[in-house]
């Protein structure tokens, strides 16, 4: 059973489609002691990251997700709030994966980075599995995570950044595997191999 | 790289597809949850659904649509249509769209563009713009193409950007339903300032103009609506010649 968390920047009904699609069972939830049952999370996110980190803060999940155990997967601002801080709203996120989150430079190309593109997979890892740097993703973010020693993968717009992202039990991707077609799907379905 | 996007565009009545000229003039294009599932497999990059006949009372089965729209595509879409609080985009995007675009209500009230993007973030709202030529510039119109502002369609897009939209839908009026080509000037001046993605709108008639559309007009995607209803291009052939012309596209 996957827990999906439930909190203001979520986009849920995508990824619960998503999930539907596959056959997976999952529930929505943002109390803890529910999250506890999951086999493993999805951390879906839109929006601000500075509104989705006092929503967490309110609910206690920022010091739950740091501290569990369990396979949790980031998606697009769900992952960025992985990292330590972001140039949004000059925010402190979650700090389990080193960085900064950046603005991308709206006088070098236009902004938010929207739509499909590919990337470029640095190292091997089951969640990529199938997924290559011939296919599309579909992403719509304006910050955009630094590359680093725990980077699966690596996205080109303006600059290289972060696509794919993993950490211990953390995984994070940039795009929104829910929205993006097969090649999503397939993402998502790895994931759901993985904690079999 | 990133792509340039294929948008087909849905109108819907009365939870049909349809599509008219000018405006006016409407034909029944079809059921929009096979259309949308249709132009999913066929390879569209996004879908944009514009309920024509929005009014309050008839909001709860658009709402339903998109909840049935979600659960059968897995890319991308908007859905716009006399949207006029934050209350009702709250209800589309909890539906499952991941986009709302807004265009007489935001004319009427710019506050609603910023409510909007802080509510749910600027990728979510899409200002559209119907413009028509006036002289040299161009007209922003409201209530689908009928009533004129008297305000200046590039310093509203610039007004939209500053306000919050994350995206434009930029529609040439005189253009719309003609298959006469997209207006490569205004789509041209839109792109050299504004900052965001602008979806050119209004005019596709042919491959070539999709093509002239982003090499000429720098539009960041091609949004059309009969020429994929009524088979006239199909999406693989157009991305064909747009890759052939040297435009990044998603095969």
């Amino acid at each position: 059973m996957i827990g999906i968390i439930k909190y203001k920047a979520g986009n849920l009904a995508s990824v619960s489609n998503a999930l539907n699609r596959l056959g997976a069972d999952y529930f929505i939830s943002n109390d803890i002691q529910k999250l506890e049952q999951a086999k493993a999370i999805i951390f879906p996110g839109v929006g601000h990251a500075a509104a989705a980190m006092d929503d967490l803060r309110s609910k206690d999940l920022d010091v739950w997700l740091k501290n569990t155990k369990k396979p949790v997967l980031g998606i697009c601002l769900g992952m960025q709030l992985l990292y330590e801080s972001s140039e949004e709203g000059d925010s402190t996120t979650l700090g389990i994966i080193p960085g900064r989150l950046k603005k991308f430079d709206s006088a070098k190309a236009k902004v938010p980075h929207m739509g499909w593109n590919k990337f470029k997979p640095l190292k091997e890892h089951p969640i990529i599995n199938g997924i290559g740097d011939k296919q599309f993703l579909y992403y719509v973010h304006g910050y955009y995570a630094p590359t680093n020693d725990y980077t699966l993968a690596t996205c080109h717009y303006i600059q290289d950044f972060a696509a794919v992202v993993a950490k211990d039990n953390f995984i994070g991707v940039q795009f929104h595997p829910e929205k993006s077609g097969q090649v999503g799907s397939l993402l998502l379905q790895n994931f759901l191999s993985m904690i079999k | 790289m990133l792509t340039k996007r294929i948008i087909p565009c849905l109108d819907i009545k009365d939870g049909r597809t349809v599509k008219g000229v000018n405006f006016v003039g409407l034909r029944d294009a079809g059921d929009p949850v096979e259309l949308a599932q249709r132009y999913t497999t066929e390879g569209a990059d996004e879908l944009v659904f514009l309920d024509i006949t929005a009014t309050k009372e008839k909001r709860k089965t658009l709402v339903k649509l998109v909840e049935d729209i979600a659960k059968h595509i897995n890319i991308p879409f908007t859905v716009g249509g006399g949207i006029t609080s934050v209350d009702e985009i709250a209800d589309i995007l909890r539906a499952g769209a991941d986009k709302v675009s807004l265009n007489s209500s935001i004319v009427r009230n710019p506050e609603l563009l910023t409510l909007a993007s802080d509510a749910f973030g600027s990728q979510a709202i899409v200002a559209a713009v119907d413009a028509k030529r006036k002289g040299n510039s161009w007209e922003v119109y409201v209530k689908g193409g009928s009533e004129p502002t008297g305000i200046d369609a590039l310093e509203w897009m610039m007004g939209t950007e500053k306000l919050g939209a994350g995206e434009i839908l930029l529609t040439s009026m005189d253009r719309d339903g003609t298959k006469a080509g997209f207006d490569l000037e205004l789509l041209n001046k839109a792109n050299s300032i504004v900052t965001i993605p602008v979806i050119a709108s209004g005019g596709a008639g042919t491959i070539q103009h999709c093509c002239d559309a982003v090499l000429q007009g720098h539009a960041d995607a091609v949004l059309a609506a009969s020429i994929f209803h009524f088979r006239e291009i199909e999406i693989a052939d157009l991305k064909k010649e747009m890759a052939r012309e040297g435009i990044s596209v998603r095969m």
